[in-house]
């Protein structure tokens, strides 16, 4: 009975019983609604995955380009980099992040907001300024893939913290909550039925006594009568006995 | 007549010099280096060079700025051999040459001084060449006005910059515009100073300094379509030495579009070659140094997206190394006349290309785009 598996330390009564029926529902209800969840995640997780790849090999290529876009306006103009750094005064390429919904999760997504700045556009004026404007795109796309990859690998990890909540949850329900609950409500019941059956004995039991006592009572009520019924001869003999008492052939009426 | 006692003050150095140019790579050299797998390997094939062991002390991996800031050193040396040798007007000559190296340490340093940069960091930057005893001092300055003075009293840049630049100018103008005012001040003076040379000296000098001034106004055409600056702005920076100047120049001022570059050089037949295969480079394969790059920069354009319109940036790319190939022609012509002084500028022009070459090499063996490789200009 009660000592196959864990159950909750709770009076075997018929409220506690429907109370713990009705959680039983909820937790059947919050698993199905939780591995929904796991569903939608993982589904999400796997074309971030994807499209993570994606970007990291992207990201290999145009790296690749750029720098070597890099080298072709070193090859053009010379060492050019303390120059750009000297010119640049505002930022031309942002970052915003926003927030993005997923099954309740809030996910940040980074964006590229590319101001059209001119800060060093006349850059290698007298040679080499193609290459330079040139290396300037590469690069700004560059970037933007980086911003990309950034906003899925940062997608990515809190998905897995995520999921790995949710699937710690999810079985938490599935394998702890949901069976101790059935074992409760099965301890509640076997307890029940054995309240039932002593009840039931015990009122059997009683009315076998009382069975037993009416017969005692009867059985000497009788006796009592037959005893009576023995005695009475010596009195009418005595004659001076009770003339209502007992029938007289004679007297007619 | 100069030929007669051309010998008496430069004839060791020119031998010098031409023993200089035996030892530029060749083109069987260029070849055995596009072959290395590895900077390894093309360390190995450059010790077999005039280069000899000069990575030897460098620590693995070398980089492939360390190979050119090493070859520029080995530039550097030889140079300052020349110069230590060199008598008047020699002397004055290879000063002039180390002009052109010094307006782009000057630029270099106001802009970091400006900026309040650290002095050595500054110093560090310098190119070898355009290194002057008193270059520290232009660090002290804390002001524009002073940095002016500053300039104006401790460099030999004094008179393009009292010409062409105010103190003012400094302050708001756009440093590029600076650098290019003074580059042009320069060429000018350059070929003034060649020209009192006279003789094969001043006929040669003025053949590559012309193609200098052309190449510089026509670049800066092209390079300031799309910005903010002006028409008559850009009309100041052209040197009017070149053989455009002066109806040439006067086109290219008032162009709007490649096109118009091209119509404004259509006199000169040697400019002529450069656009015309042009726009048409990258497809037909006319272009000697970008032919095989048609694959790479397909793959290009799919990758960048809406970079794929910049047909016109790859057309400018490949005039660039068509003004490169035509620099190191008339510097090689340089060497076939004897008795004159342009030999000395072209075999520094020539070294310097020889190492943005082995750069160039270097950085496509450590990048592994063994497709652009050959996209570098032999010198012999």
């Amino acid at each position: 009975m009660s000592g196959t598996g864990p159950r909750e330390n709770i009076f075997p009564t018929r409220m506690a019983l429907t109370n713990t029926k009705l959680r039983l529902k909820g937790a059947q209800t919050g698993h199905s609604l939780l591995a929904k969840k796991r569903d939608a995640l993982t589904t999400r997780f796997r074309a971030i995955l994807r499209r993570v790849d994606e970007a990291k090999r992207k990201m290999g290529r145009v790296m690749q380009l750029a720098s070597f876009s890099l080298a072709e306006v070193t090859y053009a103009t010379g060492d050019i980099s303390y120059l750009v750094q000297e010119q640049a005064k505002s930022a031309s390429f942002k970052v915003k992040a926003r927030q993005e919904n997923v099954s309740g999760v809030v996910l940040p997504a980074f964006e590229v907001d590319r101001v059209p700045g001119s800060d060093f556009n006349l850059t290698g004026l007298g040679r080499g300024g193609q290459q330079v404007l040139r290396a300037k795109e590469v690069y700004a796309k560059a970037v933007e893939t980086l911003v990309d990859l950034a906003s899925l690998q940062t997608a990515f990890m809190i998905l897995d913290e995520v999921i790995r909540a949710t699937n710690r949850r999810v079985n938490a329900i599935e394998h702890v909550i949901i069976p101790r609950l059935e074992n409760t409500i099965k301890y509640i019941t076997s307890e029940l039925d054995e309240m039932d059956r002593e009840e039931f004995f015990r009122l059997k039991k009683v009315q076998g006594k009382k069975k037993r006592d009416a017969e005692a009572t009867e059985a000497a009520r009788k006796q009592k009568e037959a005893a009576e019924l023995v005695q009475l001869p010596p009195d009418l003999a005595g004659g001076g006995g009770d003339l209502l008492g007992s029938k007289d052939e004679d007297v007619i009426f | 007549m100069e030929a007669l006692l051309f010998n008496v003050d430069s004839g060791f150095l020119e031998g010098i010099v031409r023993g200089y140019k035996a030892g530029l790579l060749t083109q069987n050299q260029y070849n055995n280096l596009t072959q290395c797998e590895t900077i390894e390997d093309f360390w190995t094939q450059l010790s077999a060079t005039d280069y000899g062991n000069f990575l030897a002390n460098e620590p693995l991996p070398i980089s492939t700025s360390t190979i050119s800031d090493r070859a520029t050193q080995v530039l550097v040396d030889q140079f300052n051999f020349l110069r230590s040798n060199a008598v008047e007007p020699l002397s004055k000559f290879l000063e002039y040459m180390t002009y052109a190296y010094m307006i782009d340490n000057v630029i270099l340093i106001i802009t970091g001084t400006l900026h309040g940069r650290n002095t050595n960091e500054l110093l560090q930057r310098c190119h070898p060449l355009g290194v002057f005893d008193t270059m520290p001092a232009l660090c002290v300055a804390t002001n524009v006005e002073e940095l002016y003075h500053t300039v104006l009293v401790e460099t030999p840049l004094a008179p393009y910059f009292r010409d062409s630049v105010t103190a003012a100018d400094l302050d708001d103008l756009n440093i590029e515009i600076i650098r290019n005012t003074l580059y042009k001040a320069y060429l000018e003076d350059f070929d003034a100073f060649c020209q009192s040379l006279g003789g094969p000296t001043a006929e040669i000098m003025h053949r590559t300094l012309a193609f200098e001034a052309d190449r510089r106004a026509i670049n800066i055409t092209i390079n300031s379509f799309g910005t903010q600056l002006s028409k008559e702005q850009r009309a100041k920076l052209f040197p009017t030495i070149g053989r455009l100047f002066p109806e040439g120049n006067n086109a290219l001022a008032r162009a709007d579009d490649v096109d118009q570059v091209r119509q404004a050089c259509e006199p000169i037949p040697e400019y002529r070659a450069f656009f015309d295969s042009g726009p048409g480079g990258s497809s037909g394969g006319g272009g000697a140094s970008r032919a095989n790059g048609g694959a790479g920069s397909e793959s290009t354009a799919n990758l960048l997206g809406d970079l794929g319109d910049d047909l016109g940036g790859a057309a400018a790319a490949d005039l660039e190394d068509r003004f490169f190939v035509h620099e190191v022609h008339l510097n090689k012509l340089a060497f076939l006349q004897q008795f004159q002084y342009a030999v000395f500028y072209a075999y520094i022009k020539l070294k310097e290309q020889e190492i943005r070459s082995l750069t160039w090499i270097a950085e496509c063996i450590a990048q592994n785009a063994r497709d652009r490789i050959h996209d570098f200009i032999p010198t012999f």
